[in-house]
Parts: C-alpha cells; sequence; structure tokens
C-alpha cells in the first residue's frame, strides 16, 4: 500500500510543482538558521544533550533523528486525511515508536558499542518533541514530499546543533577529535597528535583538560551561549518577555 | 525498607531526572515561567511516574520477556507498548481526576495531556529496564524521580521569577538564561554526589 501511495505522491508533486523548487530549498534550509529547532522552537532538547560529550554518538543521534523526522513526517503526512482527529496523537506515536524500534535494532546490530552509549537516549526518540511537534503542526497539514523534506530540514537543523555541541565538549574536555572511530586524532593538549615538542606552549601543549566539558551542565551553557550569538546576530528572534 | 528510601534519595537528587539527566526539557523550559504552573506540572508528573513505573515494570516482566506469558522474547514491543501505556494513564489519570476532585482536576487540567510527550516518564520507564529493578525499587525510583523533577522545576521558576528583574543583555534573556540556569543547577546538584566527573565519562 505504501508503495502505491508512494507512486501518487511521486505524480502529483510532477504534474503541480517542481520537485525541488525555491519553496522546497526553504523547507531544507529555515530549520538550519532562523527556525532552528533546538534553539528557536525550543523542541527536542530532552533527549539529545546527555549523549553530546563525544562526536560519534553525537552524529549517531543526529542521524537516527533526521530518519525518524523525515519518515514520520511522511508517513502522517500520508495517512493524514485518513486519521480521525481524536485519536490523532496516539497514530502519530505508533508510527514514530515503530520507526524508533527499526533505527535501535539497526544500530544494535551494526556498532553495538554505541548502541550501549546512547542507552535508553535512542528510545526517547519517540518523546522527542521535534519528531511530534513536526508531524503535529507540519505534517497534518501538507503534503507528503514537503512533509519528507521539513522532516529532513529539522532533523538537519537539531543534528547541526548536537554537532557542534559535540564538538566543541569533545575538543575541551578530552582534547581529542572523532574518539572511537577509526580515525581518532588528538587536537590539543600535551600528547596532541600535531605537537612536536611536548613543551611547546604554542600549539596548546600546555593545555589540560577541562572535566566541566564532559559534564552534562556544559551542554547547557554551551547551547545558551549559542543562542545568546544567534540572537545577537537576529534580533527579530529576541524575546522581551 | 532501606532500599526503597535509598533508592528514592538517590532518583530524587542525586540521579535527578532533570539536571543529571536532561530528561523532560520540553515542558521544564516551557512551564517553568511561574511559579504556580510549574507547581502543577511538577504533581502531575510525580503522579504519573508513579504509577505507570510499576505498571511498564510488570509488562516488562510478564508479558514481554522470555519468562513471560508467552514464552517468547518480545522485548522489540517495548517502546510501543510503554507509550501506549503512558498515554492511556494518562488519559486515566486524567478521567479518574476529573471525577473525584475537580479543585486538582483545575489546577492540573491543562498539563496532565503534556505529559504523555514529557520524556522523563518513558525515561523514567526505560532506566528502571536498564537498571533491572524489582517491583517495589521500580515504585520507589518512580515516585523519587518524580520528586526530583517536581523539585527542579518549582526551583526555575522561582529563580525565572526573580531574574526577569535584572539586567540581562537583551539576547540572553529568557531562553538563553534560562539554559545557563540549569547548567548552574545541574553542577549544584552534582555537590550532592560530590562531583565525580569520570563516572558521567564512563557511561
Amino acid at each position: 500500500m505504501a508503495e502505491t501511495a508512494v507512486k501518487d505522491i511521486n505524480s502529483g508533486v510532477e504534474e503541480k510543482e517542481p520537485l525541488f523548487g525555491k519553496k522546497e530549498r526553504k523547507l531544507l534550509t529555515d530549520p538550519l538558521s532562523d527556525n532552528n529547532p533546538i534553539t528557536v522552537q525550543v523542541l527536542g532538547i530532552c533527549s539529545a544533550l546527555a549523549v553530546t560529550s563525544l562526536v560519534l554518538p553525537s552524529v549517531v543521534m543526529a542521524i537516527a533523528v533526521i530518519f525518524v523526522t523525515a519518515f514520520s513526517n511522511l508517513f502522517t503526512s500520508m495517512l493524514r486525511n485518513y486519521i480521525p482527529k481524536q485519536v490523532r496523537m496516539i497514530v502519530q506515536l505508533v508510527i514514530i515508536a515503530t520507526l524508533v524500534t527499526v533505527v535501535e535494532l539497526t544500530l544494535k546490530y551494526l556498532n553495538y558499542p554505541v548502541y550501549k552509549q546512547l542507552s535508553v537516549y535512542i528510545g526517547l526518540i519517540i518523546t522527542n518533541c521535534i519528531v511530534m511537534g513536526r508531524a503535529e503542526a507540519f505534517a497534518m497539514a501538507n503534503k507528503p514530499w514537503k512533509s519528507f523534506l521539513d522532516g529532513i530540514g529539522n532533523g538537519l537543523g537539531y543534528g547541526a546543533i548536537l554537532i557542534i555541541v559535540g564538538v566543541i565538549r569533545e575538543v575541551f574536555g578530552k582534547g581529542t577529535l572523532f574518539a572511537g572511530t577509526g580515525i581518532e586524532l588528538k587536537i590539543i593538549g600535551p600528547t596532541a597528535d600535531f605537537l612536536i615538542n611536548t613543551t611547546e606552549s604554542v600549539m596548546f601543549g600546555w593545555y589540560a583538560n577541562n572535566n566541566l566539558m564532559v559534564l552534562p551542565a556544559s551542554a547547557m551553557f554551551i547551547i545558551g551561549i549559542l543562542i545568546w550569538i544567534q540572537r545577537s546576530m537576529n534580533p527579530k528572534l529576541v524575546d522581551i518577555s | 525498607m532501606g532500599e526503597f528510601f535509598n533508592i528514592f534519595i538517590k532518583a530524587a537528587f542525586i540521579e535527578n531526572l532533570v539536571l543529571a539527566y536532561f530528561l523532560g526539557m520540553c515542558s521544564y523550559l516551557a512551564v517553568s515561567k511561574s511559579v504556580k504552573t510549574a507547581f502543577g506540572l511538577g504533581l502531575a508528573v510525580i503522579f504519573v511516574l508513579g504509577i505507570t513505573m510499576p505498571i511498564n515494570w510488570l509488562i516488562n516482566e510478564y508479558l514481554l520477556s522470555e519468562n513471560g506469558v508467552f514464552g517468547i522474547d518480545l522485548t522489540f514491543l517495548r517502546f510501543i507498548l510503554f507509550i501506549a501505556v503512558i498515554a492511556s494513564m494518562v488519559q486515566l489519570v486524567e478521567m479518574v481526576v476529573e471525577k473525584y476532585s475537580p479543585s486538582l482536576y483545575a489546577a492540573l487540567g491543562i498539563f496532565l495531556p503534556l505529559i504523555t510527550v514529557n520524556c522523563a516518564i518513558l525515561g523514567g520507564s526505560l532506566f528502571m529496564v536498564s537498571r533491572e529493578f524489582n517491583f517495589t525499587n521500580s515504585i520507589a525510583f518512580g515516585l523519587g524521580g518524580g520528586f526530583g523533577w517536581f523539585l527542579a522545576i518549582i526551583a526555575i521558576a522561582a529563580i525565572r521569577e526573580k531574574i526577569r528583574y535584572s539586567n540581562i543583555p537583551g539576547p540572553l534573556r529568557g531562553l538563553g538564561m534560562a539554559f545557563i540556569l540549569t547548567g548552574l543547577m545541574g553542577i549544584a546538584f552534582m555537590s550532592l554526589l560530590g562531583i565525580d566527573p569520570a563516572a558521567f565519562a564512563s557511561n
């Protein structure tokens, strides 16, 4: 049934509007800056901040959320005319929970150490407000292809913040980048890869790891400061209250 | 009984769901503008966590595990069943409260539906599974976690009420400041444990 539905969308879109026009591009790029799910819409902070102490789990989490938002938006939008208003929350939750189960089992198979590290936070994508919020606010009122792009866009906006926070926390907290992958780099500190002489002060050889950055609380500070920077650059976003 | 209190205290203070695990952040930030509404939401969270945790424990133990009723490993259904239990419990609690205590319902009314998508509720149930609690411990963890969430939201709401009159740079006002305050409170709560970053790093 899903296949025929996809065919319908494709043919419908080709007749009426371009597959990837200006509007569609806006759906993808808007959540990256002016309408970012984390710093502007304040959605989906719940499940992810505790996983950003390293870059690898942040990237995995970002990919998982992009997948879930995109497809939950797509399926919700396909079914939007058949879902009775009273039970729509439950239907959305079932769609999302199914997708998250798929993600969980796939990750468990592909990379067990990362699966262990993310522990309950993969399951918590279900209650991640971005997924539910976009399904409710966008997918219930828009066509499947647009909703799909909106899902990818919001997932990307969310992932971008996650990876920025992950990079900052890993570099300053552990002095490494991409720990746990094949290409682990030691960026700063006395044991850094690019350091010729360990006493050299120019190359940050003096840097001692900041344990504050390993604590989850540091993610709050970093996001607070990101919000500050973003709102200084774009005064429209400042809230007066 | 000692273990019960131990888990309660640990869940409420040391492993606070908001300040140590960042669960339930959306409603925590959205509803913490005044102490009065924060109080209502906090109470509702204690209620729902305390009820759903033991129910989800029973489901996990007797329906989904290999030793359960069906005798096969059904753990892949865990997410769907847990979220269904939470959604229906919230609905049920709402109806019961409305019938027997209209005044409490008036206080909690709008916040009850919000709780379904509060990550702290599902997160609590998932933590319960991964930590392999028994039945009484799961009740203690539910009540303790709820109480910790309640404390955290009351504290941030009180601070935000006061800080409105402070001279904060414009772009940092509101949301940005709430984030930084939460970070500071997280560190403050950590002193209850004695700061041990190594323990967090290994998790």
